[in-house]
């Protein structure tokens, strides 16, 4: 591997790791808040893709119109998700996994209604390459540029929120120990909606983010969620900084494998990771081990 | 499809239920209880023997699947007894598929004999996989297994193939004097495998019920405590997962001999969803929970939905039932006969009920 390919690469890691951040910082919001594996997280992810294909490119609005319509528009799914589903499942953790698998199919099911089974392919805005620092081997297209810019302003500002505000503080409560929240006065369920919102939201964002890079189809969400566990697990389940810079760690590593061998094998590399997390630290990287 | 096709599929879901309603209920037909347990096996049986006669050829192969999966899915309750949801279990039965096509066309092994060697191999990876998986419990477990499976799927997709292994020898035919036995024939393979199953899920039931199977729902119930009495929880969640892969690897083998081809994609993570799925609608109480959950979402899958047409719209109905069954039913449809009996007696005064 030359030194071109190489920084050609890293910068497509970058890439691919701040998108798989925005989706796994929101599982890891709802999973520390709500104890609920959101299985049809990569479907949130899809429906942001598909809003957008469907404000931007069917109806050609602006881009980032296109942007707004998903986060919004996912918000109230992820809204959905948690009153009908989770809510009703809280004291059942197997029971929430359960009726997000359900979603999942839904989900996919109303996206293949919608839209067809075909995937789509369209241009973004944003599509000229851009060369950063005037090295030809940093050169990336501008739509990619857009999703890292975008994850990094969002994640610091949702950092920023959960260290600022009253919500993030009372957020952060309920995830350490709800009963003690609970008894703080903080409501519970106003705070389960709250994490479910902004991590449906992120998930929104990355997909009408990436839905003019990768094709958007009614199954785009799988290797997504994979991805994300993984990048959960790895980082350690509960802990937003964990997500983040597991994601960097995940997104180089499958990168890199792909670039030098191929996509299967860099399948193997991840899962093998995070089995090794498991059986070594299971608690992962940044999290802490669970009580009793 | 025909009103016989209808009529086939809702016997099957009522004799399943009547057999969870007997085996939750202990007083549950008094004093008769055992005719009540002997009619419904004579019962099952002839329907069993008797529904691929009058359903179509595409309901014949449908009713094969339906029995290989029913071993999967009643091997995957014995392991959920100790309290442990595995997202590998369609591995471990593609690991049977697998070694069984292997042992059998690269190594000429005669196919009965490769089936039962299949099976055991899925046992010993089973074994082996233990040491890492079970340093993990609950949700851990669940991903871990999912990861384990995944990484061995994978590497058949890498090392044998994405296109799996095809012409695959079938079981060879029986001939009994006059008589052929042909395996290509769905009904046959339907008897064969029906048999095999049976046998299988009275071995699972006996394993159940004895000093193992206990310590099973010791060590779901109770882990520390079980621990603390001298049962060797690691030991005890090992051999349920043996014996769990054990059998999923003898219906991946059924399977792969049925088809006579083997594809990774058939052992994907959502035809693992869809166990869960089966297994947690029906219900883990009894081992007829996951057979009515199976029963009954495959009739609802493949015939009812089918009938209706819109095709790809089958995966919507799935998911809302799937959403409603667990917000409606936790405990899973193995509970519903008891829930209408229950609506009944309350219509009584409440002093007859002491």
């Amino acid at each position: 591997m030359d030194f071109g390919v190489f920084l050609q690469t890293c910068l497509n890691a970058t890439y691919a790791s701040s998108y798989l951040a925005l989706v796994a910082v929101g599982l890891v919001l709802i999973f520390g808040v709500m104890r609920v594996v959101n299985f049809a997280h990569g479907e949130l992810y899809m429906a942001g893709a598909y809003c957008l294909f469907w404000v931007f490119y069917q109806n050609e609005l602006p881009f980032f119109a296109g942007v707004a319509v998903a986060v919004l528009a996912v918000a109230v799914v992820g809204l959905f998700l948690e009153r009908t589903m989770f809510r009703p499942m809280k004291d059942n953790p197997l029971g929430g996994l359960i009726c997000s698998i359900g979603a999942l199919l839904v989900l996919q099911a109303g996206a293949v209604s919608l839209f067809g089974v075909r995937k789509k392919s369209f241009a973004g805005p944003y599509n000229e390459a851009v060369t950063l620092f005037g090295i030809d081997a940093l050169t990336i297209s501008g739509q990619r540029l857009v999703v890292i810019a975008f994850a990094v302003v969002l994640l610091g500002a949702l950092w920023t929120f959960l260290r600022r505000s009253r919500f993030g503080w009372a957020l952060r409560a309920v995830a350490q120990d709800s009963e003690a929240a609970a008894l703080q006065g903080i409501s519970i369920s106003r705070i389960s909606m709250l994490a479910m919102i902004l991590g449906a939201a992120l998930a929104g964002v990355a997909g009408a983010l990436t839905a003019t890079i990768v094709p958007t189809g009614p199954y785009m969400g799988h290797p997504v969620i994979i991805g994300a566990f993984i990048v959960i697990i790895v980082g350690g389940l509960g802990s937003l900084e964990g997500a983040v810079i597991a994601s960097v760690l995940y997104a180089f590593t499958h990168t890199f494998v792909t670039t030098l061998f191929d996509g299967t094998i860099a399948d193997i590399t991840g899962l093998v990771l995070m089995l090794i997390v498991l059986v070594v630290r299971p608690h992962g990287l940044l999290g802490k081990p669970e009580r009793a | 499809m025909g009103a016989v096709t209808y009529a086939v599929w809702l016997t099957l879901i009522a004799l399943s239920l009547a057999a969870a309603a007997l085996a939750l209920d202990p007083h549950l037909g008094g004093p008769h209880r055992r005719r009540w347990w002997q009619g419904l096996a004579l019962a099952s049986a002839a329907v069993l023997a008797l529904s691929p006669h009058v359903v179509t050829f595409s309901q014949q192969e449908l009713l094969v699947f339906l029995t290989i999966n029913t071993l999967v899915v009643v091997s995957y309750r014995l392991l959920a007894l100790t309290g442990e949801f595995s997202l590998g279990h369609v591995v471990m039965m593609g690991f049977g598929a697998y070694a069984s096509a292997l042992l059998s066309k690269q190594f000429a092994i005669p196919v009965p004999l490769s089936i039962i060697l299949a099976a055991g191999l899925t046992g010993l990876v089973a074994f082996v996989l233990a040491f890492p998986l079970f340093r993990m419990k609950g949700f851990y477990f669940l991903i871990g297994s999912f990861a384990a499976g995944e990484t061995i799927r994978l590497l058949w997709k890498a090392f044998i193939g994405p296109k799996g292994i095809s012409r695959i020898p079938g079981v060879p035919d029986i001939e009994i004097g006059a008589y052929e036995i042909n395996f290509w024939e769905p009904v046959a393979s339907y008897y064969l495998v029906l048999v095999i199953a049976a046998a299988s899920i009275w071995i699972l039931w006996r394993i159940e019920h004895s000093h193992i199977g206990l310590t099973f729902h010791a060590v779901h119930w109770r882990d520390q405590l079980a621990g603390a009495v001298g049962v060797n929880t690691w030991r005890t969640r090992t051999q349920a997962l043996v014996l769990a892969s054990f059998f999923a690897g003898l219906a991946g083998a059924l399977l792969a001999h049925y088809l006579t081809t083997v594809n990774p994609n058939r052992f994907a993570v959502h035809e693992m969803v869809f166990v869960l799925i089966w297994v947690i609608v029906g219900g883990t109480a009894t081992i007829w929970g996951p057979i009515i959950g199976l029963v009954t979402l495959t009739a609802i899958n493949e015939v009812l939905l089918r009938d209706i047409g819109y095709d790809e719209l089958r995966p919507l109905f799935y998911g809302v039932l799937l959403v409603l069954a667990m917000l409606f039913l936790p405990n899973g449809l193995e509970t519903l006969p008891a829930r209408v009996v229950r609506r009944f007696r309350r219509a009584k005064p409440l002093a007859s009920q002491r």
